[in-house]
């Protein structure tokens, strides 16, 4: 065994590790950091294979600012660990039928040929001055343009989407525009006056 | 250097290049460590000046054993660790607050082939490190089980998830003008130009072309380490000391440090992505590590400069400037730099 295979059962023992602890940790913040952790230790992986540009876009997206803004959320859900698990004997035969489900579709299409190592040689070796980034771009932008684009749209939907279903506009508030704010002069708040002094 | 390091190389054997690699760490961290130390012995100093006191004068001749004392104190101190705390998240939220701003310097050049590791996608990986330091301070605010801590922390992650956007686009419009995202090679690109063959090589840095972006950057980098007029993460009139309020000792100093080698950290990559590096800035002086330092060191004196002048931002004020200024603005200006690139009047060709 050389040393890259061994880092990569260390990444993967890691990583089986974490995600194992985000379905079975009780607590709720743990769950999502471990999670955190197997996007991180997913990313090591990635960059074993030489896929530097996802595997660094993988922490930038998802441990960066997707997990960032699901552990904000969930720190500030009050969570009743009991009422959660009310009614867990009830799901479990819905919970089970779809686990197998996932399983066996997963088993089918691991377990055949389309996966096997004969379906899959290894990509040649990259050549000096190959980057991994330089190549992704020019295929993104020029064979799959139309493809990336209409996912951009799709993406740019549905962020307008949120943004209007949770916007509302509430009566009452004492907002001040920061370009009023930022005009402001001296003479539209102080007035000096002048008066004599006052005797008894 | 190769050959006297030969024997030394024959000892260690097949471990040699993990010993040498960890040479090379020891050799960037025990330097950028007392920077940190001075960088708060710096920054009393300034504000004292401009506050016209005195700033740390006791300890030691000019008071330059301050930093040194500060940090005796802190290590002797007892760690308190909160009784509704989770434990081991306490414990990690000060240790991965440090961790990313440390292995952020792993891809930094400090000269034409210095760097620990001359990646092809330098940039790229300084942004997911630094896009990790969040999560010191969410956990730190959330472990301690206080309603200041938590508030600070979830005010931090707003802070920095909104102000990591504007510095993105910031960074790719200098990737698109250097056609890499290799650190060493952004430093290069800007050594060449008409400016440049004139004598005058700071006129052909990024700083000039891309001024928007030179100010947006340096803006954004104050708001993402947390630094004042930015700092409503530690506000003290409002959530006490934010995520650090139920820290002491040791842990407490180890946020401290993050913060200041964060600091050290943006400034470099502001003179390395903007001012050219290590370049020198006039043809008939020759360029070299001392250059470099010397930027550094200027954007750290603005950092304090802003510290002293400018009174805390309110929050709605803060997510205003990045959300409503600062990402219209950015998102132009990339817009701007790819057709002025393609046009005839491109300068980088």
């Amino acid at each position: 065994m050389d040393f890259k295979t061994f880092v990569f059962y260390v990444f993967s023992a890691i990583l089986v590790f974490a995600a194992l602890r985000v379905i079975t940790s009780r607590n709720p913040v743990h769950a999502v950091l471990h999670l955190v952790l197997a996007f991180f230790t997913a990313g090591g992986i990635w960059l074993l294979l030489q896929a530097e540009f996802l595997a660094i876009v993988l922490v930038m997206t998802y441990v960066g600012a997707v997990m960032v803004l699901f552990l904000f959320v969930v720190m500030m859900l009050d969570i009743n660990l009991d009422r959660l698990r009310e009614g867990f004997w009830s799901y479990l035969p819905v919970g089970a039928l779809v686990g197998i489900l996932l399983v066996v579709e997963m088993a089918i299409v691991l377990g055949g040929r389309y996966f096997g190592l004969d379906a899959m040689p290894n990509p040649p070796a990259a050549t000096e001055g190959y980057s991994n980034t330089r190549e992704l771009g020019l295929v993104l932008y020029t064979e799959y343009v139309y493809p990336f684009e209409l996912a951009s749209l799709v993406l740019l939907v549905a962020m307008i989407a949120a943004v209007t279903l949770t916007l509302r506009k509430r009566k009452g508030l004492k907002y001040i525009s920061a370009s009023e704010q930022v005009a402001v002069k001296r003479e539209g708040r102080i007035e000096v006056v002048k008066m004599p002094a006052e005797k008894e | 250097m190769e050959a006297m390091l030969e024997p030394v190389a024959q000892f260690f054997g097949p471990t040699w290049p993990l010993v040498w690699t960890l040479v090379k760490i020891v050799a960037i961290l025990i330097p950028l460590m007392t920077c940190v130390a001075y960088m708060t012995y710096a920054e009393r100093k300034v504000i004292g000046a401009m506050q016209v006191r005195k700033g740390p004068n006791v300890v030691g001749p000019l008071g330059l054993l301050q930093p040194i004392a500060d940090a005796l104190k802190l290590l002797f101190k007892e760690v308190i660790v909160p009784s509704g705390a989770n434990k081991g998240l306490y414990i990690i939220g000060p240790i991965l607050a440090l961790a990313p701003s440390l292995a952020a310097w792993s891809v930094v050049p400090f000269g034409d082939g210095l760097v620990l590791a001359d990646v092809n996608a330098g940039l790229l990986f300084l942004l997911a490190i630094i896009s990790l330091e969040i999560y010191g301070v969410i956990i730190a605010g959330w472990a301690s089980n206080s309603k200041y801590a938590f508030i600070g922390a979830m005010r931090a992650s707003a802070q920095m998830v909104s102000y990591e956007v504007s510095m993105g686009f910031a960074l790719i419009c200098v990737l698109m003008i250097s056609a890499s995202l290799n650190l060493t090679d952004i430093v290069t690109s800007q050594g060449s130009g008409r400016f440049h063959d004139m004598g005058l090589g700071f006129l052909s840095w990024n700083w000039l072309p891309l001024l928007p972006m030179f100010v947006v950057y340096l803006v954004s980098g104050i708001a993402e380490t947390n630094r004042a007029p930015f700092d409503v993460v530690e506000g003290e009139a409002e959530v006490v000391a934010g995520h650090m309020v139920e820290y002491s000792g040791m842990a407490f100093a180890l946020f401290f440090l993050a913060e200041y080698a964060n600091m050290i950290l943006v400034s470099i990559l502001t003179s390395i992505l903007f001012l050219g590096g290590w370049l020198s800035p006039v043809g008939f002086l020759p360029d070299g590590f001392h250059w470099l330092a010397l930027k550094t060191a200027a954007i750290l004196f603005v950092f304090l400069w802003v510290r002293a002048t400018f009174p805390r931002f309110r929050y709605d004020q803060v997510m205003r400037l990045g959300w409503k200024v600062f990402i219209p603005v950015t998102l132009i200006w990339v817009v701007v730099v790819a057709v002025w690139m393609i046009s005839p009047l491109s300068i980088w060709r």
